[in-house]
């Protein structure tokens, strides 16, 4: 078991690092010089002034030292819990610009991602014995699969807000109000959290069902469902046996879409205008702010290496097999 | 244990999907109150905008609200110059006329000797009084080299309190076109508070809970919105019988011009300020949306676009070639294809339309440019630009290809569909200029450094004077890295020279900067450092549901600057706001 988790622990170290690094490297091979930018931007008329903010600035952030220096600073700074100051939302510390999003994109990708698991599931399962829902959900649940998240999402802003009109198609609560411990705050916060999250458990959904139908299925044919029913179990036991065994490969299935599904997160919000890490990443971007497009990463890095550890711990406990195997290695 | 768990998992499920569609029917009175209708709906307490108190606008910010510095004049929160920090005059780029604001009057004493009188009576927010000494502080600010006046101190020597109320300034040399756009766009900070602040302080803290003589107080922000609240005691209101209108000012950040139409079209704006392309059908469809005039432009005229060559690269350093290019472009086409009649077509000097004046008709009729192919090509043949491979385009004299790249940022997708249609005409003339769409950022590299052939740009707003423009077109000498003006990276120093000359004419010298501007004029005609195309707007769209009496070019209608623009406040944004009339009562 420690060897287990050890090996998991060094692999996950060792990709945290790389990928640490490649963030940190990436938006510094994008073409332009984000202090120019910024300044171009701010459209200052006296050339003396600009070019005397442009030292100033490079030199604020760092960008006058050779690359290796700042690599160094870059982990240092990390180590002592500093992400830097954003240069879009010049001077807020990225690490406020992240905590204000945060609540945001998790309130949405949570739930989004464990209520389409359990619900797909669920429903996957179910669909898998009746051959007409099979027939009508197989289609639909592909279709859903397929679909883009951005192109869902849009599909559901312009039916339901902008021809119906019924919920709101961008930000995260009413302009009219501000957040307070009220019923009308969490109803618009509901309200307005409807649309977007609809788009990620609706594809997720898809995908979640089509796969434990499929497996259901397999489980069915398998030598220990055959045994069993000629035992005589009844239809009841043979199923709940299937599913334990179905469920497996859509745990691991869960690890490995966190990705996709953390990214899907992020487009949508940027159709809704929700005020998430997705559109923080897009402004990020545009802007050449490094720090904050390095703090974001990094924040979504660890999240997901933390969701696959949990996985990896779920899984020894939903599968004795796992344990078994340890155990003998041990 | 585990039975229960497996039912109770969709029953959450259940439970948590109806109780979102249950409060997302119940909030829905809430959340549509902005769109109209909230007489019906009771305002909630405390936390609430009244809807018939709340002016939202939106087209500033494009992101979150991130300080409230007004000497970061390019990504201060909307409204801290103008709502809370005040400028000594205002400006009326339509009228070219300077309204005393935080001044009660100023004048030149001598020849290089300004006298400032301060209004009384004006108070900060915080209560103390405006006095002579803040001026003075906010001047010597400019002393520190990282705050955006800085080079105004090689030709200002000294700014002294005489009494409390009225300043002296000494100057080197007498730029009076020059401190006469300071006197309307320095934001007058509190010496009692900034004091102290380190130049690090100065021009990077955010300055949370801003403390202004301005009509608007620090009410809350959040990522998606600045909202100011009306102070009492603003001055304007004894001094000059004016008073803002609205109680809230909500500035919604903008995440796209698309949300910003959907807005719009709910009623849930007053005031948009974005540019929403085809918006010239919704004001003349019955949709409730209203601009400065009711028929083409639209909108007031801001700024110039012009296409602009990189003068150091052949075969663009050859004037005539410059000029052969700017005969080929169908302007009309932009402005009515790409713009739908959105923008003016720009005179061939790119004067603002504010700027008619300096116009000299007689070097513009017998220099200027208009759509011509015929001529264009006529100009690249006498040139000795001839297609000698027959691949439809020219090479140059001397036999080399010529093959132009013409950048624009990805994503804008009005110039992108412009530099089409300038690129189109170029080639129809046997130009091959090719449309290229680089990243904002790697555009601005390629500007600032001059490795570009041919740009889009329009960064000069309209000014209380022609000066700024031609300094944006001359300034000399020309740096490693251009950042801010003559991207063309064009020499010419009898040019500079009359531009610094046009500096020191006294701003009342209407027929003196004629003078000086006539000749500047037929030095940029006939040298086509620039090719200026067309007039980009002001843009802005009201909505008349909660305020009426909007600016507007209908007799009767206050005509001021219909926006909340950064620096344009005080270009006439201010008194908008206290000229708008609720609709309701």
């Amino acid at each position: 078991m420690p060897r287990y988790f050890g090996r998991k622990l060094l692999i996950y170290g060792l990709t945290f690092f790389v990928a640490v690094t490649i963030n940190w490297m990436i938006p510094r091979f994008m073409p332009g010089d984000p202090v120019q930018s910024m300044l171009a931007r701010a459209n200052i008329a006296q050339p003396e002034a600009v070019e005397a903010m442009r030292v100033h600035y490079t030199d604020l952030f760092g960008f006058d030292l050779p690359l290796w220096k700042q690599y160094a600073n870059f982990w240092a700074a990390l180590f002592r819990g500093d992400l830097g100051i954003s240069i879009w939302l010049f001077p807020t510390p990225v690490a406020d610009v992240i905590a204000r999003a945060v609540p945001y994109t998790l309130g949405l990708l949570l739930p989004a991602v464990l209520l389409s698991w359990v619900a797909g599931n669920r429903f996957g399962a179910f669909a898998a014995r009746r051959k007409w829902l099979d027939n009508t959900a197989l289609p639909i649940g592909y279709l859903l699969t397929a679909t883009p998240y951005m192109w869902l999402a849009i599909l559901l802003a312009w039916g339901l807000g902008v021809v119906a009109g019924v919920l709101p198609v961008a930000g995260a609560y009413s302009f009219a109000i501000q957040p307070e411990w009220s019923w009308d705050f969490a109803g618009s916060l509901l309200q307005h959290w409807l649309l977007p999250f609809a788009s990620l458990f609706l594809v997720a959904f898809g995908g979640w069902a089509i796969g434990m139908r499929n497996m259901i299925i397999y489980e069915l044919e398998a030598d220990y469902v055959r045994y069993l029913r000629s035992l005589g179990a009844s239809g009841r036991l043979i199923r709940r046996y299937a599913f334990r065994n179905a469920i497996l490969p859509q745990v691991t299935g869960l690890a490995l879409q966190l990705g996709v599904l953390v990214a899907g997160a992020l487009v949508t919000e940027i159709v809704f205008s929700y005020p998430g890490l997705g559109h923080l990443i897009l402004q990020a971007i545009q802007n050449q702010d490094f720090f904050l497009l390095q703090g974001i990463f990094l924040f979504i890095v660890v999240g997901v290496l933390i969701a696959n550890f949990v996985i990896d711990v779920a899984y020894v406990v939903v599968d004795p097999r796992t344990r078994v195997g340890m155990g003998g290695a041990a | 244990m585990r039975n229960r768990v497996r039912i109770l998992v969709p029953l959450l499920a259940a439970g948590l999907v109806a109780a979102c569609s249950g409060g997302g029917g119940a909030g829905e009175p809430a959340s549509q109150a902005p769109p109209g209708a909230d007489a019906t709906a009771p305002p909630a307490a405390g936390g609430a905008f009244p809807r018939n108190e709340t002016l939202y606008t939106s087209g500033t910010q494009w992101g979150p609200p991130a300080n409230w510095n007004p000497l970061r004049e390019w990504d201060f929160a909307t409204g801290t110059k103008g709502l809370v920090y005040e400028t000594l005059f205002l400006y009326d780029p339509d009228a070219d006329t300077f309204t005393p604001w935080l001044a009660e009057s100023g004048e030149w004493t001598g020849d290089k000797e300004y006298t400032l009188t301060l209004r009384q009576g004006v108070t900060w927010s915080d209560g103390k009084p405006l006095t002579a000494d803040d001026v003075v502080f906010t001047f010597e600010l400019g002393k520190m080299e990282t705050v955006p006046y800085h080079p105004m101190w090689t030709w200002l020597s000294d700014a002294r309190a005489v009494d409390a109320r009225t300043v002296k300034f000494t100057f080197t040399k007498a730029n009076y076109q020059q401190w006469a756009n300071n006197l309307y766009s320095r934001p007058i900070l509190p010496k009692h508070l900034w004091e102290g602040r380190s130049e690090d302080e100065v021009m990077n803290g955010a300055n949370e809970r801003p403390v202004g003589t301005g009509p608007y107080t620090y009410h809350s922000h959040d990522q998606d919105r600045m909202v100011w609240v009306k102070r009492d005691g603003w001055w304007a209101t004894k001094a000059l019988d004016k008073e803002v209108k609205p109680k809230y000012i909500v500035d919604i950040v903008n995440s796209s011009n698309e949300v910003a139409m959907g807005l719009l079209l709910q009623k849930g704006l007053d005031l948009s300020t974005n540019f929403l392309p085809g918006v010239a059908n919704l004001v003349k469809g019955n949709f409730g949306i209203k601009t400065y005039y009711p028929e083409a432009p639209y909108m007031m005229s801001a700024n110039t676009a012009w296409l602009v060559p990189n003068t150091t690269k052949k075969p663009l350093d050859d004037p005539e070639f410059r000029k052969a290019i700017a005969f080929s472009v169908d302007t009309k086409k932009i402005v009515e294809n790409v713009y739908g009649n959105l923008v003016k077509a720009s005179n061939p000097t790119g004067l603002l339309p504010q700027w008619d004046k300096y116009v000299d008709q007689d070097v513009v009729g017998r220099l200027g440019f208009s759509y011509d192919p015929a001529r264009a090509k006529k100009l690249l043949a006498d040139a000795g630009y001839k297609d000698t491979d027959g691949d439809g385009f020219v090479e140059t004299p001397g036999g080399g290809k010529i093959a132009l790249k013409l950048m624009v940022p990805a994503g804008w997708t009005d110039w992108m569909e412009a530099s089409r249609v300038i690129s189109a005409g170029a080639k129809a003339v046997g130009i091959n200029v090719e449309p290229d769409f680089p990243d904002y950022n790697a555009l601005v590299d390629a500007r600032n450094s001059g490795t570009f052939d041919l740009v889009l740009n329009n960064e000069k707003q309209l000014a209380n004077t022609p000066w700024l423009y031609y300094d944006y077109l001359f300034r000399t000498p020309v740096r490693k890295l251009q950042t801010t003006v003559n991207f063309a990276r064009y020499e010419n120093e009898k040019a500079w020279a009359l531009t610094q000359r046009l500096d020191g004419v006294g701003t009342d010298d209407v027929e003196g900067m004629k003078r000086v501007t006539s000749e500047l004029q037929r030095i940029q005609l006939e040298d086509m450092p620039v090719i200026p195309l067309w007039y980009n707007g002001l843009w802005s769209q009201t909505t008349d549901v909660v305020w009426k009496n909007w600016p507007s070019s209908v007799p009767g209608a206050p005509k001021h600057a219909p926006t909340v623009w950064r620096n344009w406040l005080e270009m006439g944004g201010v008194l908008m706001l206290t000229e708008i009339q609720p609709v309701a009562g």
